[in-house]
C-alpha cells in the first residue's frame, strides 16, 4: 500500500514485515524514530516481538547477537557515536557468522559534536565483514531491508547486513512509499532457519577461540562468504523484482552512464541530487552520468570496472574521509582500476556534505567542471572561503 | 571416571592444576543440568574450555566478548521468551571478576535492572588472571598483583574489594549470594535455589587461583575455606533484598592463617600494621553480617 510516511516509519513497517522476534533499542539521533515506531507497533500488538530497551549500544548489539544465536530473527538500529560504541560487537557478530540485520541512520562522528548527516560512521565498519547496503530514497530503504534478511540468511553468505540510510535526509524525510503486503513478503522471505544455534536438544559451542592453527581459515571463510554475496545480492534483487514488480537493490545502478564521458560514483541520498544535475547537464548537451553504488561491502570491484572502464572522467563523491588518505570509496574505486595497466581514465575524489553541510546541484556541477582538471584524490567541496 | 564422563563440563580442558574456577564452573553447570544455555565472558574459563576444535561444554554455550555476557544472555532469554520455551531452559551468564565488576558492570547493571530471568555467576579469583594477574575491582586490599605491586612506597593494592553483592542487592533483584569453591555443597545448593527463582539472580563464587595468588595447587580448597573462616569472604544470601542467611563461624581464625600460604601477601607478613588493616576488614565483616551469632 502506498503511504506518505517518514523514512523511520517506513523502516519500522519494513522490519515488521520481516517478523523479527527480538528487537533491542537505545536512543540516538537521528536513528531514534525507528525504534520508537517499532516500540509502538509492539505496544499495539501489531508486531509480536520482545522489545528490549538496553543501557547502551554495546548491549543493543550484544543482545541481538544472543537472540540471533538462538535462531530468532532480530533487529536493531543505531547512528554515529552509538555505532562506534557497537563497533567491537559488530566485528564479533560478523566473525560469528550471525545473519543479523540492522539499520545505520548515517550521521557524522565527534569531534566536533555534530548530529547531522554524513557517512563517516558506517564507513568505520567497512573491514568488519558486514554487508553494507546504501539507500538513495525511502522506497529503497524499505526494499533493501526486505532483501537484507534474505541476503544475510542465505546459506552461502551467513553474514550480517546493515542498511545505511542518510540521517535526517531519509530518516526524517516524508515521501510516498509502497509498503508491500505481508503475503508477498512471506512469499519472498522464508522463515529464518539457523543451523548452528544455541539449542538444548543439540548443544553446540559458539564463539570458540581459535589459535594460529585455525584463526586464518575462519577469516578466509568470511572473505569467501563476501565473494558469494556478490552473486547472492543480484540474485535476491532479481527475486525481489519478480515478487514485488519493481527493480530495487543489487550491486549498483547506472544512470545515463552508457555513453557518458563524465560519471560520478556516489552513495546514498546524494545520488538523487546528482541525478538531477546529470539531467540538467544532459539538456546542455554534456554527456554526464552517475553510478549509484548500492552494495559498498562486499565491494563489486570488477563489475564497477566493467561498467566504467571506457568513461574518460570519473569522480567519486562521498560524505566521508579516511583522514590522511582520501574518501574511503575513492580508494576502493581506484583500486578496482588497478587491473588496467594502461588506464587512461581520470579518476578524482571529492569529499562533500560532512556534518550536514548542504549539497546543492551547483556543487555537483562544480565537480563535473573540475573533472577536466588534473586528477586529484581528495578535494573538499563546499568549504567556506577565507 | 564414570562421574567425569557424566558431567556437562568435560575433562581435557587446559585449566591450571588446582584451578578453583574450573571446579566451581563444573559444580554450576552440573547443578543446572542439561536444559541450560550459557553465555560466557572472555577470560580464563572461556580460554581453557573452548579452544577450537575442542570444547568442554555439554550444554549450548556461547562466548562473544569480554564485557557483554550479561547482554548476550539477555538476548538469549528474550529469544527463548519469544519462542515460548523460557520456562524449560535455564540461562546462565558467567564471567570472572574483571569481566563482572569492572568492564562488564554496565551490561550487568542493565541486565539486573531489566529483570531478565537469568542467573549471573561471577567466578571471583580477585584479579585479571587470564592476562597475568593484574588488579581488578575485586582484588583485595594489599594484594600484590602485577599492576598493584608492592614496593618502597606501596603495600600493593590500595583499595578494598568493590561491594558487588550489595550493588546487586541495590538493583532490587530477587536473589544474591556469595559462595566459595571450598564449600561445594553450598555452591550446589545456592545454584539450585537461584534457578528455582524467577528473575535475575547473582552468585559470586570465591575461587582461588594458584598461579595468581601464588599458593601450592593442592591448597585450593584449604585457602578457599580459610577466606571464609577468617571472615574475609563471608558467605551470605539475600532474598528480595533481605539478608536471609549467613554461614556462621564457630571459631574465627586470624587472617594470618589465610595470608601466610599466599605469595601475593608475602610482602606484608613482616608488617603487623599492614596485617592489622586486613584483620580490621575481617572484623568488620564479622560484625556487619553477625557471623559469630548462631541462629535461634
Amino acid at each position: 500500500m502506498r503511504q506518505f510516511i517518514e523514512g523511520s516509519k517506513a523502516v519500522a513497517l519494513a522490519v515488521k514485515l520481516c517478523k523479527p522476534g527480538v528487537i533491542s533499542a537505545y536512543p540516538i539521533t537521528p536513528q531514534t524514530h525507528i525504534v520508537e515506531e517499532l516500540a509502538q507497533l509492539v505496544a499495539d500488538a501489531e508486531l509480536k516481538a520482545e522489545f528490549v530497551n538496553v543501557e547502551s549500544e554495546h548491549s543493543a548489539a550484544s543482545l541481538v547477537l544472543g537472540s540471533t544465536a538462538c535462531g530468532v530473527r532480530s533487529f536493531t538500529a543505531t547512528s554515529s557515536q552509538g555505532f562506534l560504541l557497537m563497533l567491537e560487537v559488530l566485528f564479533n557478530i560478523a566473525g560469528m557468522r550471525l545473519p543479523l540485520v540492522m539499520t545505520c541512520a548515517n550521521r557524522s562522528v565527534s569531534a566536533p559534536l555534530n548530529i547531522w548527516n554524513d557517512q563517516q560512521d558506517s564507513m568505520t565498519a567497512r573491514d568488519s565483514g558486514w554487508i553494507q547496503l546504501f539507500a538513495e530514497n525511502n522506497q529503497e530503504v524499505v526494499d533493501l531491508h526486505l532483501q537484507a534478511y534474505k541476503i544475510a540468511e542465505d546459506k552461502d553468505v551467513l553474514l550480517p547486513v546493515m542498511v545505511c540510510m542518510d540521517g535526517f535526509i531519509l530518516t526524517h524525510g516524508a515521501e510516498v512509499v509502497d509498503i508491500p503486503e505481508q503475503t508477498l513478503v512471506d512469499k519472498f522471505l522464508p522463515p529464518f532457519n539457523l543451523i548452528n544455534k544455541l539449542d538444548i536438544n543439540n548443544p553446540k559451542t559458539l564463539g570458540a577461540f581459535a589459535d594460529p592453527d585455525y584463526y586464518m581459515e575462519a577469516r578466509f571463510a568470511m572473505q569467501v562468504a563476501n565473494d558469494n554475496a556478490l552473486k547472492v545480492i543480484p540474485r535476491v534483487a532479481g527475486e525481489f523484482s519478480k515478487v514485488f514488480g519493481r527493480d530495487s537493490g543489487g550491486l549498483f545502478e547506472g544512470y545515463r552512464i552508457e555513453d557518458a564521458e563524465q560519471v560520478i560514483v556516489s552513495l546514498g541520498s546524494l545520488v538523487g541530487t546528482i541525478k538531477e544535475a546529470v539531467d540538467e547537464l544532459r539538456r546542455e548537451g554534456k554527456k554526464a552520468g552517475v553510478l549509484k553504488l548500492i552494495t559498498y561491502r562486499p565491494f563489486p570491484a570488477s563489475a564497477i570496472y566493467q561498467a566504467l572502464k571506457n568513461v574518460p572522467e570519473i569522480a567519486v563523491v562521498e560524505k566521508a574521509v579516511s583522514l590522511g588518505l582520501s574518501g574511503p570509496l575513492y580508494a576502493d574505486l581506484k583500486s578496482s582500476f588497478s587491473c588496467s595497466a594502461k588506464r587512461t581514465n581520470k579518476i578524482s575524489g571529492f569529499v562533500i556534505g560532512l556534518g550536514g553541510r548542504d549539497v546543492t546541484k551547483d556543487s555537483i556541477k562544480e565537480i563535473f567542471d573540475l573533472l577536466s582538471k588534473e586528477e586529484k584524490a581528495c578535494r573538499f567541496i563546499g568549504l567556506k572561503q577565507g | 571416571m564414570a562421574d567425569a564422563i557424566k558431567t556437562l563440563f568435560k575433562p581435557g580442558h587446559t585449566a591450571c592444576a588446582g584451578c578453583g574456577q574450573a571446579i566451581a564452573a563444573r559444580l554450576v553447570v552440573d547443578t543446572a543440568g542439561p536444559n541450560t544455555i550459557i553465555a560466557n565472558n572472555t577470560g580464563c574459563l572461556e580460554v581453557f574450555s573452548s579452544k577450537y576444535p575442542e570444547t568442554s561444554w555439554g550444554v549450548p554455550w556461547i562466548h562473544s566478548l569480554f564485557e557483554n555476557a550479561a547482554a548476550v544472555a539477555s538476548g538469549i532469554e528474550s529469544a527463548l521468551k519469544y519462542l515460548g520455551i523460557k520456562d524449560k531452559v535455564n540461562v546462565i551468564a558467567q564471567a570472572g571478576d574483571g569481566g563482572t565488576a569492572d568492564i562488564g558492570l554496565q551490561a550487568l547493571s542493565g541486565m539486573w535492572e531489566r529483570g531478565h530471568d537469568i542467573l549471573y555467576v561471577c567466578y571471583d579469583n580477585e584479579a585479571y588472571m587470564n592476562t597475568g594477574c593484574q588488579r581488578s575491582g575485586l582484588t583485595p586490599f594489599e594484594a600484590n598483583t602485577s599492576t598493584s605491586p608492592s614496593g618502597k612506597q606501596s603495600l600493593g593494592n590500595l583499595r578494598p574489594k568493590k561491594p558487588m553483592p550489595e550493588i546487586a542487592v541495590a538493583h532490587g533483584i530477587p536473589y544474591v549470594a556469595t559462595a566459595s569453591v571450598g564449600y561445594p555443597q553450598d555452591v550446589q545448593r545456592k545454584v539450585k535455589k537461584a534457578l528455582s527463582i524467577k528473575g535475575t539472580k547473582y552468585i559470586q563464587i570465591h575461587v582461588p587461583c594458584p598461579l595468581g595468588w601464588r599458593h601450592l595447587p593442592g591448597l585450593t580448597f584449604d585457602i578457599a575455606k580459610l577466606a571464609v573462616e577468617t571472615g574475609l569472604y563471608p558467605l551470605i544470601e539475600y532474598e528480595e533484598g533481605k539478608l536471609t542467611q549467613v554461614r556462621n563461624l564457630l571459631k574465627v581464625k586470624p587472617v594470618e592463617e589465610y595470608l601466610n600460604p599466599q605469595g601475593r601477601f608475602k610482602h606484608i607478613l613482616n608488617s603487623p600494621e599492614a596485617v592489622k588493616l586486613i584483620q580490621q576488614i575481617a572484623d568488620r565483616n564479622i560484625e556487619k553480617y553477625s557471623l559469630m551469632e548462631t541462629k535461634a
